[in-house]
């Protein structure tokens, strides 16, 4: 029992569910706070996300849609993760995401490629906004949340500026794929029938995949020993001879791939259409530290971490508008969102308590 | 009626999760007396001093004040009893001066405005009395470790302190200083302050402590006058067996030029001087040279431009006859240059990592720990750390999967010696390689460096230890202010005289040999 509690790995999980339970307590108090008469009602609404539904067919088109949703979430999740890991806060992972969209839409709509060449070019749209970060932190020593906020927001007009010439002319959205560039979207593999649902595919399949592969580099191989050696002490990295600049440039790199690659999986499920009037950085490269965290910095828990993060972003849409505005959805989600960071320090606090209360025991 | 102990510590008891650092310790300091704390790394010395000034509470045990007993539950408890302490690492704020930092806390106002004239009257009052010659206007950065020390001091008569704890008050001093702070030590005890002495030089004990208490893992091994016994009995009870002070070695054969260093000079990061100037030096195949020095005098940026840590402004070097100058870190450890580093910490581990992946950290990319598609070969990491753990007695509580970070300094230190010099370098750079280690650790570090020697590596040795220097190195150069300012043979020369150079009181030309 003693070594289960020790356990780094039970440690994570317990300190997760327990900063879940937090945020969604405050998050009823909350709707208490706004409106008592619907907060219960409200709260529930949240939770069941899909499974509110009556019939069957709409159960499982909202899971899937759900899921949909969680292949790029968890993408973004593994690029803070990954970066992380090698000492490096890679806050700009939302504007590599962005621009990975617009790579993933303007390869589509304007260049008429087909799904996985898309992919293809968002990946590398990201390694590059996600390069330049890298050479300023390894040769200006210029701080990388400093560097990537500011790319955040070019990033962000720029993506309105190129998908300009794919918006549609009555709407401010791009063209739908499904209608005008149906080879770009990502097959469905049979899941479109199993899950009821049109955007249902390879995404989510492939972003777990993604999650193995980072497990497995992190864990397992001389990259993976270098870059963390890098992130716990640059110093005895540089001791020892390890490249630290080229480490940098590197992780950002791959952690800047995995964020746009993250803007390819939402856009080329065509469940959604890029808002050309856009004027904020979407928040799924913002929810990615969330999710990071969440899962115990662990690229496996992160899979499970953004499924649930997307769930009830997802119920909260589920929210009877009727009592309250449609923005205390969102900020609902955003505070149970905002607690789940805390994973980190409820750890510590458990940590303390347990050696404290043996201290006494003893 | 007069009591005999001013302070008490009786039968104290502290637990950490997994160790007693204290178990059933009993300490009693007379009124006057110079009583040294001594001990190993470990031993539980900082614990208790600790649960005197008021850090931690104990499980078990009373503290008594003149007969009575008290409850010390934070550090102004402890200052209300009159109990102070110079740290190791002195708290002073380095922008103020002398006399501010000697007020700050207890500083007398009068409407919000600073009184500084009575206090000055006190401090210098107390300075003459003591014999510190303090300058109570000069910046604490302008002036000597050693004044920065009586700054500290001065800190606890200002506050009327009559128990004083020092905590290893000798180890960034000078030969010179380290004779006067005896002193001073002395006039303290005459005027009726009494002392706490921690350490673990035994030389030092043996001149100034009237009394002796041992601490051994935790456990009180006794208390001795110092008259009635010797420096060896004093370590066996240290350490609980019989230490070989002196290193064993015959006399050195110096072979061919295994590391010239060429002119060379390191720009500072903190100030406009070169931090290293103008230093040529040869280090030989089967000799030991050591740079001495006290702390700060380019020693460290020295073995940076070395090991590649910093660029060299000007200069060259040349290993094993290739010119090194250019060569990344990585090059030039794989060349064979062997690396202690002077911060174990900073430098020389990983401390979230693994034991074995530690020992890996230099050669980790070698074909032996890693496959033609970049996976580690873990079952060979694990054999190799096997190894070095068995063959360098390197203990630890789960063995190769032990988190570095929770073993012992001395085993942290024997696992990089471990590591380094696994490697075979051909030159063996060993920085302060027993700084913060326990007796018995030390001789283990000093074995393994003449062993390196005598199997015909150069050694460079740079440590601010004269007892090491001294005791270990067959050639000492004496580094101030960036230079080599003499060259010295240990058999000949006296501490005195290595401190002369080393406080820059005399220097010589320095041809290179």
């Amino acid at each position: 029992m003693k070594k289960i509690l020790k356990n780094d790995g039970f440690q994570s999980f317990v300190a997760s569910i327990i900063c879940i339970l937090i945020g969604l307590l405050v998050g009823f108090i909350a709707l208490l706070i706004i409106e008592p008469s619907g907060a219960v009602d409200g709260m529930l609404a949240i939770i069941k996300n899909f499974m509110g539904y009556s019939s069957d067919v709409a159960r499982t088109k909202y899971f899937a849609n759900t899921l949909v949703y969680t292949a790029p979430l968890l993408m973004c999740s593994l690029s803070i993760l990954f970066s992380y890991k090698v000492g490096m806060f890679n806050i700009g992972a939302a504007g590599q995401y962005v621009v990975g969209v617009a790579a993933a839409i303007y390869a589509a709509l304007i260049l008429h490629w087909s799904w996985f060449p898309c992919m293809v070019l968002a990946a590398l749209a990201g390694v590059v906004w996600a390069v330049i970060v890298g050479l300023l932190k390894a040769y200006c020593n210029v701080n990388e949340v400093i560097s990537g906020i500011m790319l955040n927001w070019i990033g962000l007009y720029i993506t309105n500026i190129v998908l300009g010439a794919a918006k549609m002319p009555s709407s401010p959205y791009t063209y739908s794929l499904a209608k005008y560039a149906d080879t770009a979207v990502i097959p469905n593999i049979g899941l479109d029938k199993m899950f009821k649902s049109p955007y249902a595919g390879l995404a989510l399949p492939l972003a777990i995949l993604f999650a193995i592969v980072i497990w497995v580099i992190l864990d397992k191989t001389k990259l993976g020993y270098e870059l963390k050696a890098t992130g716990c002490n640059k110093n005895a990295a540089k001791y020892a001879g390890m490249a630290e600049k080229k480490n940098i440039v590197l992780t950002l790199a791959i952690s800047g791939g995995l964020a746009g690659l993250g803007g390819a999986f939402l856009y080329l499920t065509d469940i959604t259409q890029w808002f050309l009037g856009a004027n904020s950085v979407p928040d799924m490269g913002f929810n990615g530290i969330a999710a990071a965290f969440l899962g115990g910095l662990n690229p496996i828990g992160t899979i499970f971490a953004s499924y649930f993060l997307e769930h009830i972003m997802q119920g909260g849409s589920h929210l009877d508008l009727t009592t309250y505005c449609p923005e205390v959805s969102d900020m609902i989600s955003a505070i149970i969102i905002y607690l789940c960071g805390f994973v980190g320090f409820m750890k510590y606090v458990m940590n303390k308590r347990r050696d404290t209360k043996k201290g006494g025991e003893e | 009626m007069e009591q005999e102990y001013v302070i008490e510590m009786l039968n104290i008891t502290k637990r950490f999760p997994g160790i007693v650092a204290n178990d059933n310790i009993s300490l009693q300091l007379k009124k006057g007396e110079i009583h040294a704390l001594l001990g190993e790394n470990g031993a539980g010395k900082s614990t208790l001093m600790s649960v005197l000034f008021g850090l931690y509470p104990p499980e078990e045990g009373v503290i008594k004040k003149d007969g009575k007993e008290v409850k010390i539950n934070n550090p102004n408890d402890a200052n209300d009893l009159g109990i102070g302490m110079v740290h190791q690492h002195f708290k002073l704020v380095e922008c103020f001066t002398v006399l501010e930092n000697i007020i700050l806390g207890v500083e007398t106002t009068k409407g919000g405005i600073l009184q500084k004239d009575d206090a000055r009257k006190k401090v210098m009052e107390l300075s003459d009395k003591y014999g510190l010659a303090i300058d109570p206007d000069a910046l604490i950065s302008d002036i000597t470790v050693g004044m920065q020390q009586r700054t500290e001091i001065l800190k606890m008569l200002y506050r009327d302190n009559e128990i004083l704890i020092f905590d290893e008050p000798t180890a960034v001093l000078t030969p010179q200083e380290i004779k006067e702070l005896m002193q001073i030590m002395k006039n303290l005890a005459a005027e009726g302050k009494s002392i706490l002495f921690i350490s673990h030089k035994l030389a030092e004990i043996m001149e100034v402590a009237d009394r002796c208490s041992v601490l051994r893992k935790g456990k009180y091994i006794g208390t001795v006058n110092t008259s009635e016994t010797t420096m060896e009995k004093l370590s066996a009870m240290m350490v609980g067996r019989d230490v070989n002070f002196h290193v064993e070695k015959a006399p050195a054969k110096p072979a061919d030029v295994v590391l010239s260093v060429e002119n060379m000079t390191v720009a500072s990061k903190s100030h406009k001087k070169n931090a290293v100037n103008n230093v040529s030096l040869n280090v030989h195949a089967g000799e030991i040279v050591c740079i001495a020095g006290i702390d700060g005098n380019g020693q460290s940026e020295f073995v940076y431009g070395l090991t590649g840590l910093e660029p060299l402004a000007s200069g060259k070097l040349v290993l094993n006859g290739k010119d090194i100058t250019h060569d990344s870190i990585r090059k030039r450890n794989v060349e064979g240059i062997g690396h202690i580093p002077e911060d174990r910490h900073k430098h020389g581990l990983v401390l979230d990592y693994s034991l074995e992946d530690n020992l890996i950290l230099q050669n980790y990319f070698e074909e032996r720990f890693v496959n033609k598609f970049g996976f580690l070969k873990r079952k060979n990491i694990r054999d190799y750390a096997n190894k070095l753990i068995e063959g360098y007695d390197v203990r630890s509580g789960q063995g190769p999967i032990t988190r570095v970070g929770s073993m012992s300094g001395g085993n942290q230190q024997k696992a990089i010696i471990a590591r380094e010099i696994e490697r075979d370098p051909s030159l063996l750079i060993a920085v302060q390689p027993t700084r913060g280690l326990d007796v018995g650790a030390i001789e283990f570090v000093h074995k393994q460096l003449v062993a390196e020697r005598d199997a015909g590596k150069g050694v460079l040795l740079v440590s601010l230890e004269l007892d090491e220097v001294l005791d270990v190195s067959d050639r000492i150069l004496v580094m101030y202010e960036g230079e080599i300012v003499g060259e010295f043979d240990p058999k000949t020369v006296t501490e005195d005289e290595l401190g002369l150079y080393m406080s820059g009181a005399k220097r010589d030309e320095v041809t290179v040999k």
